[in-house]
């Protein structure tokens, strides 16, 4: 009977989590299917809390408590800024779960356990291992414990290959004769070094595409979790997690038109690619006054504003905000056009622009409005570098030739926001000193502040 | 292979393609809720580790068992709140431009 009370609360969590997925695919009826998923989830922890096998809830409780206590900040009080570091440090988290789990079924059954479980555990520990460290590692960047650039030595490659080699055959000694601790144990610090240098090399452009791998990773590592433990809803949400993180990783390699491998191996965004690519010498950019930029926003009937991380950094999503209300007010229209790598996580844009009360309904992805630049008057660039740079349609020789961009270029003008013209990622973006461009220069925030001033004036 | 074993993959392979479908579907516009959402949802390895913290198999389970407990507890309970708190933040725009109001939370 109580088993049979378990494998109900399971499922009914199983069903809910997938339509809870379900409900994201459209943003009205979102909150409501992800309050149901978490519904879900108390479901599948009552169910496992009634489980005969557990004698002792007093441990469990401070557990409990402790989780409740740091995840409750984590949750209301981060802001949308830092959502990057904050969601890879919780793919932490879920793999720190998952890898002691894992360590703790291997301390209790060590000599008898059959070779499909052990295999089970070995991935576990394995994908666990790598993306505590790769998360951590990922996190420290975002949050600028660690300088963002590549790190790069030599001999890099072949040290990772040699490894990953290492760690195999750990795993396939292990599948052979479970009973090593000490091969077990070393698996794992194979894997926790793996996860570090996996991660050292990657510069900050390239941090969607990681973020979105080690979601994924932490995902296997859960459903490697119920195979190791026979738990079928833990299959269920690791198979969902690893599928959601695969295919966001894919869409992210997509949209900077790189495989999986040049990421992981490529140290993009090094001192040395720089070179690849076409120079600036020569030519001039054409500076605009706050003034002359306010007018020709405010006498502007149709404008796009391109967002980057540039908007991010200076947090000035809001005054972005202000400044498209007081246009719309005049009555121009005001559209933002969203690269799907603008920032550093998927979706990274949306949910600045939505937290600064910019409707949704105004928010466009690359394919809807690469058509609309045109038609539109200015196009209003916020810290946006490598995703409006031309040089990925017409130079061959650049490191991002044949990513998709924004086509920023042929809107009739364009206005950028930049602190200097220093380029970010030693990519020279030619956008800058077209005929067409103005660039304004200084922090996004206060340059947002004083066109919201003089526009008001107009 | 036992036959539990090759149900188990069944389920795995089976719930990969449902999650690809649906995620496929999921728009650029809602990547961030989504990423937090199956964080949230991967707290579920706290059925793993309540049994491991609660089975009373000595003290380096109960204690590995605890800090996964814990771990999980952060993803679950920070997971949905976040995943919430942005959803909350997504709204059309107002039928009156430059009326828009925030919802009310």
């Amino acid at each position: 009977m109580r088993d049979l009370f378990i494998q109900a609360a399971y499922l009914a969590a199983s069903v809910l989590f997938i339509l809870g997925l379900k409900s994201l695919t459209k943003p009205d009826s979102a909150r409501r299917g992800m309050q149901q998923a978490a519904l879900g989830m108390l479901l599948a922890v009552v169910g496992t809390l009634v489980n005969h096998e557990i004698v002792d809830y007093k441990w469990i409780a401070v557990g409990l408590a402790v989780g409740s206590l740091l995840g409750y900040p984590l949750g209301m009080f981060v802001p949308m800024t830092a959502m990057p570091q904050r969601i890879a440090i919780s793919h932490m988290f879920g793999a720190l779960a998952a890898t002691l789990v894992g360590v703790a079924e291997y301390h209790t059954h060590s000599t008898d356990l059959p070779t499909a479980r052990m295999a089970a555990l070995g991935f576990e520990v394995l994908f666990g291992s790598l993306t505590i460290t790769g998360s951590f590692m990922a996190f420290a960047k975002l949050q600028e414990l660690l300088r963002g650039k590549p790190i790069t030595f030599a001999g890099q490659n072949v040290l990772n290959l040699l490894l990953f080699g290492g760690a195999v055959a750990c795993f396939v000694f292990l599948v052979a004769s479970p009973g090593h601790p000490a091969v077990f144990y070393g698996m794992i610090g194979i894997a926790l070094l793996i996860g570090i240098l996996m991660v050292l090399p990657i510069g900050g452009a390239d941090m969607p595409v990681v973020v979105s791998l080690l979601n994924s990773y932490a995902g296997l590592a859960s459903a490697a979790t119920g195979f190791a433990l026979g738990n079928t809803v833990l299959i269920i949400c690791g198979a969902l997690d690893g599928a959601s993180g695969f295919l966001l990783s894919i869409l992210m390699s997509k949209a900077m038109n790189r495989s999986f491998r040049n990421v992981l191996f490529g140290a993009f965004g090094g001192d040395k690619v720089a070179s690849g690519g076409r120079t600036a010498e020569g030519l001039v950019a054409r500076e605009i006054s706050v003034e002359d930029a306010a007018l020709r926003l405010a006498y502007a009937s149709r404008v796009i504003v391109v967002p980057g991380y540039g908007m991010a950094v200076a947090q000035s999503q809001h005054q972005v905000r202000e400044l498209a209300e007081l246009i719309e007010r005049r009555g121009g229209e005001v559209k933002y056009a969203i690269h799907p790598v603008a920032g550093r996580m998927p979706g990274h844009m949306n949910v600045l622009l939505a937290e600064a009360n910019v409707p949704y309904d105004r928010l466009y992805d690359m394919e809807e409005i690469n058509g609309q630049f045109e038609q539109a008057d200015v196009a209003l660039v916020i810290g946006a570098n490598d995703v409006v740079n031309p040089a990925a349609r017409n130079d061959p020789g650049s490191p991002i030739y044949g990513m998709p961009i924004l086509n920023v270029d042929q809107a009739r003008s364009v206005i950028v926001l930049k602190r200097s013209m220093n380029p970010g990622f030693g990519i020279e973006n030619e956008l800058f000193y077209d005929e067409r461009t103005s660039m304004l220069f200084g922090d996004a925030k206060t340059s947002l502040t004083r066109l919201v001033t003089e526009v008001k004036t107009v | 292979m036992s036959p539990i074993f090759v149900i188990e993959l069944y389920v795995f392979v089976l719930a990969g393609f449902v999650g690809y479908q649906v995620i496929t579907r999921v728009p650029p516009l809602l990547h961030t809720p989504l990423m937090s959402a199956t964080n949230a949802i991967s707290g579920i390895s706290l059925v793993g580790s309540l049994v491991a913290a609660g089975s009373g198999r000595g003290t380096v389970t109960t204690v590995l068992g605890v800090v996964a407990v814990a771990s999980a507890t952060i993803n679950v309970v920070g997971g949905f709140l976040i995943t919430d708190r942005m959803l909350r933040m997504f709204h059309r725009a107002d039928p009156k431009p430059g009326a828009a109001k925030p919802p009310a939370a």
